[in-house]
């Protein structure tokens, strides 16, 4: 970086001559440091997951949630700096009241994703302000249903359509990540922090494009194998891992955002703990004694 | 006698005189949210073992004018507790948007699962009422009320079955049995014979309150010139709520009104 000290990188509005703005490049560094977070979008429902990294052992076990209900259907997960996300949040629940406010109807993800892309690229605009120090993933469910217009007292005409065309594929589950720069995509497959890189190539390897046949179930255990697997036992400090699910309404969660049953968390969690002391193990002693075991996935990480 | 409401609660114009409303204001401030202009009528609920049965016919009323026949007056609040409206139904809608919003502020705090759907953070039917109860007198207080007579029904924090009211003047009462408007004459009578003290409510299987609350609403469409034939009903036990939006009333029969005397322009 031979423009640092040039003074461009002091100033939020202003280019670089080469065309950069450095403020939000610092930005990103400060999500490269945080808890490695991922989405997953399957066929039937979304997936969020989070490595929360326990700052002291006098924190209470479970408690700081850091996956939020921004409305029914949509959750919000972040790596980077925790008080940015917070922000993110309370101003997601505003966007979705307003959106009901308005339109008397659930926010759909999309839009969502959009007026808060836009809220956070508001922020590498101005000297009075510095950008996000988060990347946000935003799940949600939209619903395929016929839906009630909030406060609706009647059924409204039995005929004609409510914007709606017949035979189409409406709603479904949406998945978005926000970077600092405002910059944002959707996703079938997520992550950011600190173990991205390594959460990235595992997505990679699931079926989620297209027609993805990976079942919502699936995706939890996926999501938190890829947890354990990116999170650096060495280096790091110790976590714990938050998930919160969302499916459609004939599905588990009845197209609510909610937390992952403890049930079903710590048997993901149990086998991902398994998955990850054989994929460290299997570096050391190469894979000599995986070779007749069935798991076809830590084969592929040998590959690597 | 004179039928036209105009004449109704006024002194007699044959025995007192015409009325002299030359002393009234005819300007003043604007009074539209002041009296209810589309209406529900009456709404029935009776506790039992372990749960409430609440019904409401499916009509709203312009004056009276059967004006919309597939109106919903129970809602369920965050899958728990069921709030039947009685009285003006732009108000009910507002009040409806409003629960709808405190059920999302619910779920920021308290990410609900499957392992506690309910857990000790949400909001009860009792907390609902109280709540109900405050935001109407504040509105009574304003003289801008929300004119509707509202019963919560649900599970208290022990998971005991709750029923109560709250009126558009913040009256809040509790009762085995309750009935709104019309109801409270016409359907209170009947549900007391079978639940006339907690007690007796805490004997009562689920398939008679829901079979009394059913008679309620027979008679009340036999009597009551506002309702209608068609009705939501809903029972609430720790399990959630079943709500049945578009019920028939079965095995009517009018044979009693053949007998009836004394009302409308008959002359015998």
């Amino acid at each position: 970086m031979t423009s640092i000290g040039t003074g461009y990188d002091l100033a939020n509005s202003i280019f670089s001559p080469d065309g950069r703005n450095f403020q939000v490049e610092y930005a990103v560094k400060a999500v490269e440091n945080g808890g490695t977070s991922i989405g997953i979008r399957c066929k039937d429902g979304v997936v969020l997951a989070v490595e929360k990294v326990v700052a002291s052992k006098l924190l209470k076990q479970g408690a700081n949630k850091r996956i939020a209900t921004v409305d029914r259907h949509l959750g919000v997960v972040y790596s980077g700096m925790v008080p940015d996300g917070r922000h993110f949040v309370d101003r997601s629940r505003d966007e979705a009241r307003a959106w009901r406010d308005t339109f008397k109807t659930p926010i759909p993800t999309a839009d969502l994703a959009s007026r808060m892309g836009g809220y956070m690229q508001a922020y590498t605009l101005y000297q009075s302000v510095r950008p996000f120090g988060i990347t946000a993933i935003v799940g949600g469910f939209d619903s395929e249903l016929e839906l009630p217009v909030d406060g609706e007292v009647g059924s409204g005409p039995a005929v004609g359509a409510g914007g709606k065309t017949a035979g189409k594929k409406h709603g479904g589950p949406f998945l978005y990540m926000i970077e600092p720069s405002g910059l944002y995509w959707g996703y079938y497959g997520a992550a950011a922090g600190k173990g991205r890189q390594v959460a990235k190539a595992e997505l990679e390897k699931l079926d989620l494009g297209g027609s993805g046949e990976l079942s919502l179930e699936q995706a939890v255990k996926e999501a938190a194998r890829i947890i354990y697997l990116s999170h650096d036992d060495v280096k790091d400090k110790k976590f714990e891992l938050e998930m919160s699910w969302i499916s459609g309404a004939d599905g588990p969660t009845k197209g609510k955002h909610q937390e992952v049953p403890k049930a079903l968390r710590e048997e993901a969690e149990k086998e991902a703990e398994r998955l990850a002391k054989k994929a460290v193990e299997g570096d050391d002693d190469d894979d000599d004694d995986d070779d007749e075991d069935d798991d076809k996935k830590d084969g592929d990480k040998m590959e690597e | 006698m004179d039928h036209r409401p105009q004449a109704w609660g006024r002194p007699r114009d044959d025995i007192y005189g015409a009325y002299d409303g030359s002393y009234l204001q005819t300007s003043g401030p604007k009074q539209s949210t002041q009296a209810p202009v589309v209406t529900g009528t009456s709404v029935v609920a009776l506790k039992f073992k372990d749960g409430v049965v609440i019904a409401a016919d499916n009509l709203a009323s312009y004056g009276s004018l059967a004006r919309f026949t597939n109106v919903k007056r129970l809602r369920v609040f965050l899958d728990s507790s069921v709030v039947g409206f009685g009285g003006d139904v732009s108000d009910m809608q507002y009040l409806d948007r409003h629960l709808n919003e405190l059920a999302i502020d619910e779920s920021y705090e308290t990410t609900p699962s499957a392992d506690h759907p309910s857990p000790g953070g949400t909001l009860n039917a009792a907390n609902l009422h109280k709540y109900l109860q405050k935001l109407m007198y504040k509105r009574r207080n304003d003289f801008d009320p929300l004119w509707n007579q509202i019963l919560v029904a649900g599970l208290d924090s022990g998971s005991k079955p709750f029923l109560a009211s709250v009126d558009l003047r913040g009256t809040a009462f509790s009762s085995p049995s309750l009935a709104s408007g019309f109801g409270a004459a016409l359907a209170q009578p009947i549900m007391r014979k079978y639940a006339a003290t907690e007690e007796d409510a805490a004997r009562l299987s689920r398939d008679e309150a829901v079979q009394v609350v059913k008679e309620c609403m027979k008679v009340l469409y036999y009597r009551d010139a506002r309702s209608m034939d068609k009705y939501s009903i809903a029972v609430v036990t720790k399990d959630g709520v079943e709500l049945k939006e578009d019920e028939q009333l079965e095995k009517q029969s009018w044979a009693f009104a053949e007998r009836i005397r004394g009302y409308g322009t008959q002359t015998v």
